[in-house]
């Protein structure tokens, strides 16, 4: 199949950007959605054109590093599936793809499709841990977690941190990645502790790192390749209220 | 010249206690004067580098990615061992060292893989410490499942993911020491050198993969967990990112490469569709829990898979290997497939075998096999379209580990002092072959456990800040790095990276794949110095130096796999015997079985660097035995 593609391209992050026009030609059904820009690249650059640069890793929808928005949708219009993992089949003969960045105030654009996602490294940095060092902890089955809450809380550690959630989200908000980790360890005996004082301070660190609030769109749920329920938000919430008076008493 | 592995004496079992009983420690006040270097934030490198910080060391992590937590141990998805022997069924330390030391064929070292089952079960307690959902029966006790290569279930694992689950355990360890100013974080910044002052590793030069920026860094010891490198096959299970370069790059300053040969070919991935594939995806080996492997008995047999009666099918494995079965271990599954297709017999494309769940859809019901796979079966989906509830899978052998790597003794430190080697990136525990289960415990093991020990004994025989990035060293360095690039973007030839990788992976796949000679080692040996040549004349890599240049990195990368490809090949070659994922096709019984030399092979081939085009220089580190008895690998 042959494809038009409208791509942002953009030379910094001080450059204002637009998109570009390209044509992808002899598309296979079984190729990837990054394999179809692969041989775009290849092209330009047989031309002597720099190509467009995008983030890619793993290339089987588990690390988290591709990212684009793609005809407005991050991930593009397959439910549950990263960009890597989007194959053309998808797509049709004459179709017209756009595909843009991540978008929001916390991710500035680097080049091209890249943005610095660094903002949510810093939110975990901020207690989206267990505080325990290396060594000298019981044996791992004198933990006892009913079968539903380690459940529970592994769906929500399926999140792979790609940031498609604020991307989604009118407010940019990261607040379903915020609490994907949250919900994770408040679920879980070794995470009750530091409950209050990680949900605090994740929060926090959010919204100081320019994300949004949640304002009850769902966007993020619907655009989020794993499938991470809005519930774990609400389950933020509750863990927020439940920590404020002790914070108060502080 | 033999090289001596340093192991400790005395019993098996004390070797580990006695050693660290001899090991020298930094008090806890002077720790803070040091700083290590870790490169690689995986498994092993975030491990190592969260429990170095929490000891008090200061540490600088870098990692290509733009985050710590994308490195690609998260994409492991089966399991990890652990010799708990929590369901009661024979388990035991001894047994887990002596299945990984059969599993690999008996090529690894003794001490290293008894220590590696010894401190397998404080990393689950570990894990489980950290908040790493693991799956858990309805009593809320931990679940087990069985893996290749082994007769007792000692698996654990977190749905099909985890590999995800126990790296964002060790990155949020490693986050609260970003937090706590214990580690600082160069994330999208590549190590392109190692800078070696008066013979010891002291710095790393890098680049910042946004601006083009080439840094030095100075520390008191370096720490590679940089991964593996059996991207050099073009085609692999690897991310797109992971390569030789952090360790090909030691190499050229002195750190011996050992076993390169000794790479593993995994028996269930997805199978290849075209020219324009990037990568392969793994099907977890967990699926051959309940999943059964066979090809029509008949050659040409065109019928889909649910009109081939039960008559007509071999299910190979089961009929060659009846006491493992489906799960043999990874090498010996892989060459079964080849030889199956070879014979004409592959589905698909002809180079694919059946992975079949409908006896065990028909016993277990939908419902538990979606529960224990489900996000395998709709990876599958995505990617061939094809839904595996209701026919049979494809599956093909594809590259997926590096059991090679740069040599270690058994501080994990490599020839040069001050450089310690990590995971894979290092060669020391899964000898010719590894098994399942098993990558994810060696790198936590070496990160959480072993390398903490160990550098604080180097550490406390050197003085801290010795070194600045004012020496001439690093000065030196800094040029050569800025110089390679400068070269790479001078040639302007007419073929891409990728064209090159293409031709270089087709070389490698054909004559340095699953099946080995001398003949095809010695073609290889020739073309890919040709095809090095060529490179150097005829690449395109557009754009420049001074910028976000995704078209350099590659390309920095490719002109180190043509370098280590050939490598690779010599050890083959070298190598005249057959042993784990090393098939010699002049070595193997009637029935296609490999045929190890124990008389002349039992040893470690680490490869010292020629320079240039000279020829590298083998060393030697003899394997022997002593509490374990040589055999042939028998899985029937």
């Amino acid at each position: 199949m042959n494809l038009t593609l409208h791509v942002w391209r953009q030379q910094g992050p001080d450059d204002k950007g637009q998109l570009e026009r390209h044509q992808a030609t002899d598309v296979s059904p079984d190729m990837s959605f990054l394999e179809m820009l692969d041989e775009v690249n290849e092209a330009l650059i047989k031309e002597g054109r720099e190509p467009i640069v995008f983030d890619h890793d793993c290339r089987e929808g588990i690390c988290g590093t591709c990212s684009q928005v793609i005809n407005g949708q991050p991930h593009g219009p397959q439910a549950e599936t990263t960009v890597c993992q989007l194959h053309m089949r998808q797509f049709k003969d004459g179709d017209e793809i756009y595909i843009e960045p991540w978008r929001a105030r916390a991710f500035p654009v680097l080049k091209d499709l890249i943005v610095d996602r660094t903002a949510m490294d810093r939110i975990v940095e901020a207690g989206g841990y267990v505080s325990v060092s290396t060594g000298g902890v019981p044996d791992a089955n004198a933990i006892l977690i009913p079968k539903d809450d380690a459940d529970t809380a592994m769906d929500a550690a399926e999140c792979i941190g790609c940031g498609a959630c604020v991307a989604a989200c009118p407010n940019g908000s990261a607040m379903l990645f915020v609490s994907a980790k949250v919900g994770q360890l408040a679920k879980l005996p070794q995470g009750r502790p530091e409950a209050a004082s990680r949900v605090c301070a994740m929060t926090e660190t959010m919204l100081d790192e320019g994300f949004g609030n949640c304002s009850n769109h769902y966007e993020c749920e619907a655009s989020c390749p794993k499938g991470i329920s809005v519930k774990f938000i609400a389950m933020l919430n509750r863990e927020y209220l439940k920590a404020l008076p002790k914070l108060k008493s502080k | 010249m033999i090289l001596d592995g340093k192991c400790p004496s005395g019993p098996l079992k004390d070797k580990w206690d006695n050693h660290r009983r001899d090991l020298k420690l930094v008090n806890p006040a002077n720790k803070r004067k040091y700083t290590v270097l870790v490169v690689g934030t995986g498994l092993a490198g975030a491990s190592a580098a969260a429990t170095l910080a929490e000891l008090g060391y200061n540490v600088e992590a870098f990692c290509y990615q733009d985050s710590p937590r994308r490195a690609h141990s998260i994409a492991a998805q089966g399991g990890i061992n652990a010799a708990k022997n929590y369901p009661n069924d024979g388990d035991s330390i001894f047994r887990l060292f002596q299945d990984t030391i059969k599993g690999g064929d008996f090529r690894a070292r003794e001490a290293n893989v008894y220590r590696l089952a010894q401190i397998s079960n404080n990393i689950i307690d570990q894990c489980v410490a950290q908040g790493v959902p693991f799956a858990r029966d309805y009593a809320g006790y931990l679940e087990n499942r069985s893996f290749g290569g082994a007769q007792v279930s000692r698996t654990f694992f977190a749905r099909g993911q985890t590999g995800q689950q126990l790296l964002l355990g060790a990155y949020q360890a490693f986050s609260r020491q970003v937090q706590a100013g214990k580690i600082r974080v160069h994330a999208r910044t590549e190590m392109l050198d190692l800078v070696v002052v008066d013979g010891e590793a002291k710095g790393i030069t890098v680049r910042n993969l946004v601006t083009g920026e080439v840094q030095c860094h100075a520390g008191d010891a370096v720490v590679l967990a940089s991964g593996g490198y059996v991207n050099v096959y073009n085609l692999s299970t690897n991310a797109m990112g992971s390569s030789v370069t952090a360790a090909w790059r030691a190499h050229k300053k002195g750190a011996y490469f050992a076993n390169p040969c000794y790479t593993q070919i995994h028996p269930t991935c997805i199978p290849v569709t075209g020219d324009h594939q990037s990568k392969l995806t793994l099907m977890s080996e967990s699926l051959r829990n309940d999943g059964r492997i066979w090809v029509p008995k008949n050659k040409g047999d065109q019928r889909p898979a649910h009109q081939i009666p039960e008559d007509d099918r071999d299910y190979y494995l089961e009929r060659k290997y009846p006491s493992f079965g489906n799960l043999a271990p990874r090498d010996i599954a892989s060459r079964a497939a080849k030889q199956a297709c070879d014979a004409g017999l592959g589905v698909g494309s002809g180079r694919g075998v059946y992975l079949d769940f409908a006896d065990a859809i028909e016993r277990l019901g939908e419902d538990t096999i979606r529960a224990r796979y489900g996000n395998l079966f709709d990876m599958y989906q995505r990617i061939t379209g094809e839904d595996a509830y209701g026919q049979p899978m494809r599956i093909y052998p594809a590259l997926h580990y590096a059991m090679g790597g740069l040599w270690v003794d058994y501080n994990l430190q490599s020839n040069v002092p001050g450089l310690f080697v990590l995971g894979e990136a290092n060669f020391s525990d899964h000898g010719a072959n590894r098994l399942g289960a098993s990558a994810l415990m060696q790198g936590l093991a070496d990160g959480y456990f072993i390398a903490p020990y160990t550098i604080a004994d180097y550490l406390a025989r050197t003085e801290p800040g010795k070194v600045s990035i004012k020496g001439d060293e690093f000065r030196d360095s800094a040029a050569q790095v800025e110089g390679l690039s400068n070269k790479l973007l001078a040639v302007n030839g007419r073929k891409t990276v990728n064209d090159f990788h293409r031709e270089l992976g087709h070389i490698m796949w054909e004559d340095v794949g699953m099946a080995r000679s001398k003949e095809s080692l010695t073609a290889a040996v020739e073309k890919i110095p040709a095809l090095r040549e060529e490179f150097w004349n005829n690449v395109r890599v557009p754009g420049s130096g001074a910028d976000l240049n995704q078209e350099l990195e590659k390309a920095g990368r490719m002109a180190d796999y043509l370098e280590f490809g050939e490598l690779l090949a010599r050890d083959a070659l070298n190598r005249d015997e057959s042993c784990g994922g090393h098939f010699r096709v002049e070595h193997q019984t009637e029935e296609g079985e490999a045929v190890r030399h124990d008389d002349d092979f039992s040893y470690v081939a680490a490869w010292e660097y020629g320079g240039g085009e000279k020829t590298p220089q083998l060393h030697k580190e003899p394997l022997t035995f002593e509490d374990i008895e040589l055999a042939v690998r028998s899985y029937k």
